[in-house]
Order: C-alpha cells, then structure tokens, then sequence
C-alpha cells in the first residue's frame, strides 16, 4: 500500500489513521456496556497499525514518477485478497452451522459458538465480507478499464476497503458477543451502519469521479449495474436501518419501524439485497469478465438495456412476496407477486444475453475451467431466477414458505451464481495482477471447478427434497381430518438431507480452499508485464 | 427510444438519477400506504405492550438469533390454523420494534405459544432440549441460568415509548423494579406490575428459583408471553371474519 502513496497522500493517510485510533479511543472509553468497547478497541487496534505503517513510511521515497499513466490496482489485489480471507470464515462457518442442524451438540457449549449466533456471521461474512470485498475489488478494476481512467485518487480506495472490513469485523464478532438488530442480513448494530454510510457515500464520490475522468464517451454496461448497486444498496441501508439507540454509549438500539410496517421495509430491504447486492453488481462483472474472457462482445447491446432497467425497476416491487398469507395487506402481497413473475423476463434476458455472448468461443468454454465457471454462473443465474418467480406465486409459496426450499433457492443463487461468477472474475484477474500468463496451477482451477459445481448441486438437490418434504408433512391430514405429523416428525424427516447438504457444502469449501491455495501461489510469483487495456492520457496530477 | 438511452449513457449523472428515480417507485408505491391507511393496523382495545421482564426476554431471543429458526406469524392457512392457532393479525405485533415474524421453520412457529407448556418445561427445554424432546434439533442454552441485567431497561422502556410503544412515565421509572417483582409473586412491587401491565400479566417465578432473577426468568416470561397480549385473534376467528 504505501509504495503507491506519494509522500503527502501518506501524510493525510497518517492522520485518518489517527482520526480512526481516536474515534477508536472514545468509543472504547464510553462504551457502556462490552461490546461497543471491544468494537472501539477494534478500531483503535486498525488505527493504530495504519499509523505504525504509513508513519514508518512516512519518508520512503516518492513512488515512481510514471504512477498517473498506470492504472491503480494495488487496492483489488488487497480486496481480492479480502475476498478469499472472508470466503474461508464465511463457508467455513456455513460449513459449521450445517453440520449444527444434523449434530445439534458439535459446537462448544459457548454463548458465542451457538447456532443462533452463528448463523448471521456466516450470512454476513458471505454477503457481506466474501460478496462485498469481490464486488468492490472487482468494481475497482472494471471502472478503470472500462474508462481507460486511473481511479480519481488514491486514499479514497483504501479507505473504503479497510473501512468496510472494519464493518464487516464490527458486525460479525458483535454477533457473536450477543449483539444484534436481528433483522435479517441488516443485523449490525447502529454504529456500524452509520460507519457503513461514510463508507459507502465515499465509494460513491470515487465512482462517480472516476466516471468523470474517463476517456470513453460511453460508460459501459457494467458500469450501470455497478452503479445501481452502490446507489440502491445506499438507499435500502438507510431506510430498513433507522433506529433508536437506547444510549449513545450502548450497541443496543430500537428500529423505528415496527409490526406489519418494518416487515414490509424489512422484505423491502431483504428482497432487494439480494437483487442490487448479490444480482446487480455481480451482473456488472458478468458484463465485463464475462466477454473479455471469452474474447467475444456482448451479444445485444439493446437487450443489456432492456434487462438493466427492468431489473431496477421491477425488482424493488417484489419484496412483499416474502410475505404471502401473512398480516400484510393482501394488495401489497399481490403485487409482489405479480411484479415477481413480471421479473423473469430481464432475469432471463440477462441470463441469454450472457450465454448468447458465448456463441463462437463455445471450445474456449470447454477447455477453459475459468470461462466455464462464469458460463455455470449464467445457468445458475437463469434457472434461480426462474425459482424465484415461481416460488413468489402465492399457493407455491403456500407450500414453499418456511421451508427449506428457501434455503435451498437461496444457495442456488449464491453458489451457483455469486459464487461462480466471482471465482470466475477472481481466476481471471489473480494472474493478470500478478504480471502472469495464468494461475499457478491450471489443474487446480479444474478440481475447484468440479468441486464448485458438484457441491452446489449435492446442496441444492437435498434442500429441495427437504424444504418439499417439510411443507407436505406439515399440511398432511389423516382420514379423520387430522394433521398426520407432529412437527418434530417433520424435524426428524430431515435428518438424511441436512447430512446431505453439509457435504455438499463442505465440498464447495474444499473447492475454495484450493482456489485460496492457487491463489497464493500465483500471488508470490510476480512475473513481468502484461498486456492490458492502453490507458488513455491524462493531464499531469 | 434507444437514441434516448445513447444519449443517458454518455452522463453519469443523468444515470444516476435515472436509476434512483426508477428504484423508488416500488418501494414508495408499497410501503408509504401502509403508514397512511388506518385500516392496516386497528390496535385492540386490550392489546397490552411486553412488561419489562418480557421485552428482556424478547431481547434475549433476539441476541440469541431464536427468530432465525423460528416464525412467529401463523399464516391464514387451515393447517397452520389446526396446527397453532387462530392466525396473526398486523395489530398483534404493532408494539413490536423489530417485529420477529421470521422467515423460516427450523422449529415450529411461536406465535401462539404462551400457556401451551409449563414454565418448568421450557426450563428444562432451553437448558437442554433434547431432554424433553429427544429429537429436537435445537441449541442447548445452559448459559441462560446467569443474572439479568436490569441496567438498560429502564432506558429502554424510555426509548421505545420515544417511538410510540405507550409506556407511560411510571411504567419507565419502574422498569427494573417490575421486572424484579414479575418472577417474585410475594413481593410488594408485584401488585404493581398488574397495576401498570394489566391482570392478563403472569406474575410467577418462571425458573423456580426465587433468589435471583436470572435470564432463564426472562426467555420463560417472554416465552409465555407470546400469542397472550390480545385475545382479538381468537375473536376474530370466532366470527369467522376478517
């Protein structure tokens, strides 16, 4: 990091990071109550090591002089780097809390290891800490590339970086330590919400700056779908997060919804974290790894556009399908439904667009185990997004809801897509940042890839015949107009499958694992230059 | 059409405000009438907010991630209504920040759950589940037995009165006072409790063990809680109406 820094961009850095250590200080010193004092230590701790670093560096040398005809790619490689560290907490735990459902007593008998506490730091550090890092990583690179543009400045990248990791580090050990909002996949507490704002409003401000400087006439596709994601997520955060905090010197705090109202800005929130943070900014990577991969352009522009703003417009209408039969109004339930199946055609536009594009470098697909991951993503993406539809129809959802069904969709979208799509981006990038030709170990690449794709489809199969089982057994009568099952027969139903799915994901761990591994390797060795998007010129900085 | 969008792409800004613009219809369109129609959350007149042992409690099972696995929100279907109880109205929850309908059934739905096992059951079932139901799949929480600390309640009560829950001014002065006196049945303060919270309140002490009021006290009071603070769902159903 501070090799790339000039001397005074170290000296502001210096004093953010002293900023950072005090805020850190304050935190930590009123904090009432436990865990808003370890979270003020965690900061004081990360301020502390960036002023160590960047004051110890602090009258190094200027970087070379040629920096502004380059474009900025230390800060991917560290949040690729990011990526992997929070894909190996984030599976490892899924992984964990997995094999809870089947052993319910295979974790130590902590407060802080039990499945309820668990359970959000595995959703967090996926959506959040492995998504998260992978999307800004990757928006990083797409921007400058796309733009021909290196990015507006360099303090800003780091500090989005390490100050969303330091919410990402607030929000998962809070859990542990027993503090949580508790609504789901928002469940960090006030402060680190409010943190995440700066954070993001400066992720913006280096978006749309970076935009400004670019020597395209047009902002490419991927882009837009970056763009909607910064934006949209911003908005989401804001208003499912509003709360109240008992005192400004404790972690707990009171949403200022309540009842039917915070369940429908709750859905609001959900439903829509899932399309502008794990569909919309992962689509912008497809749009662009995707094509430069395959050496093909994307098959139809008109159709990128259709998709896009069919995918912004409809998918804000369909939280309110989580919520089929329930205490909501049955007009608001109606219309997510009806919006949800509406969705289907940008979803699948966007999924054909991305196959289609393949058309002619369909021998790279086979031989290519990276393009190949990126392909599945395409598939994966179609077909739950065709789930998904088909699950928001109220009597499917009658059946469905509840269930692990859900569970199952959920991991379909998420390993199949997310995760594929992002290994996909990560192969291409890793040896591209390294100065290499490819990974270190192609053959790596390929076991990764089966193991990827086995483990997700092991996953999913057994969630369907759960979440299936589950919602027959619970609405089965007997002759007599009885239910049939107890509940606990039901739980006892699912035994074989929960057993099914923790090796299905532990086979995708492993195909992480090894993926962490290549990695590393390809890392270490730096090679020399390669070719990559000329830079446009810039005026002098 | 396409001209028009050739022209979009080229202002990063004009993008900008195209993709917020569009993102907001839905959500404007759905939630804002919610907070407008009156018709959406109809309070009942005997519907009573969480004593301050309760809302403890609740707070525990939030901390606890309970809500993760399970739903309190029977859905108006016949098997939920045969297998928990008349269905959830909006206004049942209308005191609740956040509302915990959850979103999946690890374990079953809770909603209606108050009365339905003893206190000593739930003891033993939080302490350890598979004692009393040997196939259940639930974490155990021997943890519970510690103190509960009352320090924050009264703050608590006071900030959610802040955001409409109708905690009068004696209820927030009384708060950890309340919540000591709830488990306690002979004390003096417990006349009080059904004072401010109303006859329908389970005054007991809930995990057998008078010397102190521990966690378990508050889960178990919460727990019994549940399903309890109105009786219009099962008025509702009775009249076979919405």
């Amino acid at each position: 990091m501070t090799q790339t820094l000039s001397i005074s961009e170290r000296k502001i850095g210096f004093w953010l990071a002293v900023l950072l250590a005090l805020l850190g200080f304050v935190m930590a010193a009123s904090a009432r109550h436990g865990v808003m004092a370890a979270h003020g230590f965690m900061a004081l701790a990360l301020g502390f090591g960036l002023v160590f670093v960047l004051g110890g560096a602090l009258f190094d040398p200027e970087p070379q002089q040629d920096r502004s005809s380059r474009y900025y790619d230390a800060p991917t490689r560290f949040g690729i780097v990011m990526t992997l560290v929070w894909a190996m907490i984030g599976m490892g735990v899924g992984v964990w809390v997995a094999g809870l459902l089947y052993l319910p007593e295979a974790t130590p008998p902590w407060p802080w290891t039990s499945f309820g506490r668990l359970r959000p730091v595995h959703t967090t550090g996926i959506i959040f800490g492995f998504g998260g890092n992978a999307l800004i990583a990757t928006s990083f690179h797409v921007l400058q590339r796309t733009s021909r543009a290196r990015l507006a400045d360099n303090i800003s990248p780091w500090f989005v970086l390490l100050g969303f990791n330091l919410f990402c580090l607030w929000a998962v050990t809070g859990y542990m330590m027993g503090s949580t909002q508790s609504k789901e996949y928002a469940e960090a507490e006030w402060y680190a919400d409010l943190w995440l704002v700066v954070v993001w409003v400066t992720y913006f401000a280096l978006y749309i700056r970076t935009l400004a400087r670019r020597a395209e006439p047009h902002i490419y596709v991927a882009n837009w779908y970056y763009l909607a994601f910064i934006l949209v997520v911003a908005m989401l955060h804001i208003v499912n997060n509003l709360a109240l905090p008992v005192r400004w010197t404790t972690a707990e705090s009171f949403p200022v919804w309540s009842g039917v109202q915070d369940a429908m800005v709750q859905w609001w929130y959900g439903h829509n974290a899932v399309a502008f943070f794990l569909t919309s900014g992962f689509l912008g990577m497809l749009y662009y790894f995707l094509p430069v991969r395959s050496g093909r352009p994307i098959w139809s522009y008109r159709l990128s556009i259709v998709s896009f703003w069919g995918i912004v417009f409809f998918y804000i209408w369909v939280g309110s399908h989580h919520l089929h039969y329930t205490a909501l109004p049955y007009w608001a339930q109606t219309l997510g439904m009806t919006f949800s199946v509406i969705l289907l055609v940008p979803s699948w536009a966007s999924a054909g667009n991305a196959i289609a594009t393949l058309n002619g470098a369909w021998h790279k697909v086979r031989d290519d185990a990276t393009l190949r991951f990126m392909f599945v993503a395409a598939v994966f993406y179609g077909l739950s997004t065709f789930e998904g539809s088909f699950l928001a129809i109220r009597p499917v959802n009658s059946l469905s809801h509840y269930t692990d069904w859900t569970v199952g969709h959920v991991h379909s979208g998420t390993l199949g897509w997310v995760a594929m799509i992002v290994f996909g981006a990560i192969y291409t990038l890793v040896p591209q940042l390294s100065g290499r030709e490819a990974m270190a170990s192609p053959r790596a690449v390929e076991w990764h890839f089966w193991l990827a794709v086995g483990g997700t489809l092991v996953y999913v199969v057994s969630m369907w015949n759960a979440g299936i089982t589950q919602g027959l057994m619970w609405r089965a009568y007997d002759e007599n107009g009885a239910l049939s099952y107890s509940f606990v027969q039901s739980v006892e139903a699912m035994a074989p499958y929960y057993l099914l799915r923790t090796i299905g994901g532990a086979m995708f761990l492993a195909g992480t694992v090894i993926c962490v591994w290549n990695c590393r390797a390809t890392m270490r060795t730096t090679g020399g230059e390669v070719t990559d998007r000329p830079l446009a010129p810039q005026p002098a900085e | 059409m396409l001209k028009l969008h050739y022209n979009l792409e080229k202002v990063s800004m004009g993008l900008v405000a195209a993709i917020i613009f569009a993102a907001s219809i839905g959500g404007i369109v759905e939630i804002a009438p919610l907070f407008t129609i009156d018709e959406t959350v109809e309070l009942p007149d005997d519907l009573r907010p969480h004593t301050p042992l309760e809302l403890a409690g609740r707070e525990i099972y939030i901390r606890e991630g309970c809500y993760a696995c399970h739903s309190q929100m029977v859905r108006s279907l016949a098997d939920e209504l045969d297998r928990y109880g008349p269905y959830s109205l909006a206004s049942e929850s209308a005191y609740n920040h956040p509302m915990l309908w959850g979103s999946k059934r690890t374990g079953p739905d809770l909603a209606r759950l108050g009365g339905k096992y003893s206190d000593d059951w739930h003891v033993q079932h939080l302490i350890d589940p598979r004692s009393v139901v040997p196939a259940s799949i639930m974490p155990a929480y021997p943890w519970l037995d510690r103190p509960l600390d009352t320090g924050l309640l009264r703050d608590s009560l006071a900030t959610l009165a802040r955001l409409g829950v109708p905690y009068d001014e004696a209820m927030i002065q009384a708060a950890s006072a309340d919540a000591q006196a709830q488990s306690n049945p002979d004390s003096d303060g417990a006349e009080g409790v059904i004072e401010r919270y109303g006859e329908g309140v389970a005054i007991r002490d809930f995990d057998g063990d008078t010397s102190m009021l521990s966690e378990l006290d508050a889960v178990v009071a919460y727990l019994q809680s549940l399903g309890t603070l109105t009786d219009t769902p099962y008025e509702v159903l009775a009249e076979g109406g919405q």
